[in-house]
């Protein structure tokens, strides 16, 4: 039986709550875990203060409630599983390694920042810097999948090294800014500046979109690579329709100011 | 033992301890996939002059294939893992990356892993791109109609080669008929494979020869103008004609079931016996005992 964690008090400042994780639950009573320490603003209190918890910790955590503005959850998750009903806050999955952490609503922004493995799927939308590094951090997302269901806002894959990000709808602007590897797919419309500063890596978009003067176009091709990547997708419970799969694609490389060894794929079905 | 008029000879085949590998090909079209398949397999027929025995496993349907194109698998097989790591590479490199709109991906989920993708990669001349998809990494090298998409790594399994039959019949005519309704049968099932031409194998081969450079020779026992010639042949008068089919697969219980199958359907009018090639039992590790397959409480067919 999964532990069920229940917010019955919704902060009024963000509270950080990091201990909402197999690995800091691993093997504890569920009174020890209600006693697990969160910061609420700048004071340390217990978790009992905010989540009412019942059941025992089998490694799996079902969390309740307008989490929106709670922070860290999972926070260096490296195996288990989370699942909640509801929205959450930021810093969700930050450097996460291993584990499975399904979000039923919206995730606000710095969604699995620096992730290194895993699997975050947000079944509602994202806000900023979806998979990205910190700032001032030259690497960021290092594997695993973020797989958003509904829309994403800027930046998202933000110095991403490997892994896979899926966007359900649309992305913001720059899309895989300064990328350094690893895939972006964008099933609806990505905004402006995608790849902007991208030295290698795969941003791979349903719609055509305008690009930087700075990617050159390659050719029109059917990657069958991305019938593979599709197939998976399908398989995630994402829509792929026969168009997409079936589409050939515009190749662009670049970003010419940088290695341009990136490649944006853009398909020409639609 | 008998089925129908066919005597069923009470003896066993002696199979090898192989390593094998099952490896996907998809296309645009099952022709394109066809024909890499077709390549890859060619000049594989046994270890003794090939380095390894391939055939054709099955077809994929574009729906059940990795990139839901039309597909082939292909089943590989060699003396020891790191052999037939290098006969994947070569194979692969020369068979399927060079046909046209073809990807290639490693068809077991488990075994002992082999880098396939890993050492092609380097004919994209640094231009490569390398995926990790759930937990398997692949290589796009760009080729000119492309790309050509290989799993990073390949992986080999312990496995079972040189399970026989032979089929011993009254001319050339009424054994090969029921040569070809026992390959046909047997490429039925999965995890097999035939690795001669079109499932048979005429020219069976003993151990040794008089010629001191030669490891194997004609099977002398069982070739029907030898017969009054060497005082060891296996064929009573009336047997004209002597056809083999050379069973490979993944596990004992797949070239067992093969076997079942193939001595039912080659027991035909004009067959006179089947039998089985082994060398006394010393070489290979797996002996598979006619009589014990056809009396399996597994196997329901008529006997």
């Amino acid at each position: 039986m999964a532990l069920k964690l229940k917010l019955h008090t919704k902060p009024e400042v963000p509270l950080e709550a990091d201990c909402i994780c197999p690995d800091r639950m691993q093997s504890l009573s569920t009174t020890e875990i209600e006693n697990l320490t969160v910061f609420y603003g700048n004071r340390q209190v217990p978790l009992r203060d905010f989540f009412e918890c019942s059941g025992d910790f089998d490694g799996e955590i079902d969390v309740e409630g307008d989490l929106v503005d709670v922070k860290h959850i999972a926070s260096a998750m490296s195996f288990g599983k989370i699942t909640v009903s509801g929205n959450v806050g930021v810093h969700t999955g930050a450097a996460m390694s291993g584990g499975e952490i399904i979000i039923e609503g919206d995730a606000s922004d710095w969604v699995g920042p620096e992730m290194l493995g895993g699997r975050i799927t947000i079944k509602g939308n994202a806000g900023h810097m979806v998979g990205s590094g910190y700032r001032g951090s030259t690497i960021g997302m290092q594997g695993g999948e973020i797989i958003v269901h509904g829309n994403v806002k800027n930046e998202t894959g933000h110095v991403m090294r490997r892994g896979l990000i899926v966007v359900g709808g649309n992305s913001g602007d720059f899309t895989g800014v300064n990328m350094l590897a690893g895939t972006i797919i964008v099933l609806g419309e990505m905004g402006i500046r995608s790849g902007a500063g991208m030295k290698r890596g795969s941003i791979i978009c349903q719609t055509k979109t305008e690009l930087l003067p700075t990617f050159s176009k390659s050719c029109d091709y059917q990657p069958s690579f991305l019938r593979h990547y599709f197939k998976y997708l399908q398989s995630l419970g994402l829509t792929i329709n026969d168009t997409l799969m079936n589409s050939p694609f515009e190749r662009w490389c670049g970003d010419s100011i940088e290695l341009n060894r990136g490649e944006i794929l853009l398909s020409a079905g639609k | 033992m008998k089925i129908k008029s066919t005597t069923i000879v009470d003896t066993f085949a002696e199979a090898f301890k192989m390593y094998g590998s099952r490896v996907i090909i998809t296309a645009e079209t099952k022709e394109w996939a066809m024909a890499a398949a077709q390549s890859i397999t060619g000049f594989a027929t046994s270890v003794i002059g090939c380095k390894c025995e391939a055939g054709i496993e099955a077809i994929i349907d574009a729906n059940d294939s990795p990139d839901l194109r039309p597909g082939v698998s292909v089943l590989i097989f060699a003396m020891d893992a790191e052999s037939l790591g290098k006969r994947l590479m070569e194979r692969i490199g020369q068979c399927v990356m060079t046909c046209p709109t073809t990807a290639c991906y490693n068809g077991l989920a488990e075994g002992l892993p082999v880098i396939v993708g890993g050492q092609l990669r380097y004919f994209g001349d640094g231009h490569q791109i390398s995926k990790v998809l759930g937990d398997s990494k692949l290589w796009r090298i760009p080729v000119m109609d492309g790309e050509f998409l290989v799993d990073d790594q390949f992986n080999v399994q312990e496995s079972v080669g040189g399970g026989n039959l032979l089929i011993l019949g009254k001319d050339q005519k009424a054994t090969l008929k029921a040569a070809s309704a026992a390959t046909k049968a047997m490429r039925e099932l999965t995890d097999i494979i035939l690795p001669f031409p079109n499932g048979v194998v005429r020219s069976g081969s003993k151990v040794g020869s008089k010629y001191k450079k030669l490891i194997a020779s004609t099977n002398d026992a069982y070739c029907p103008t030898l017969r009054g010639v060497v005082d060891n042949s296996e064929l009573d008068e009336g047997i004209n004609s002597v056809l083999e089919i050379v069973i490979d697969g993944l596990t004992l219980e797949a070239v067992e079931q093969a076997m079942r199958i193939g001595v039912t359907a080659a027991a035909k009018p004009g067959i006179k016996k089947i039998s089985a090639g082994n060398y006394g039992g010393g070489l290979g590790q797996y002996h598979i005992h006619l009589h014990q397959l056809l009396a399996s409480k597994d196997w329901s067919g008529e006997t």
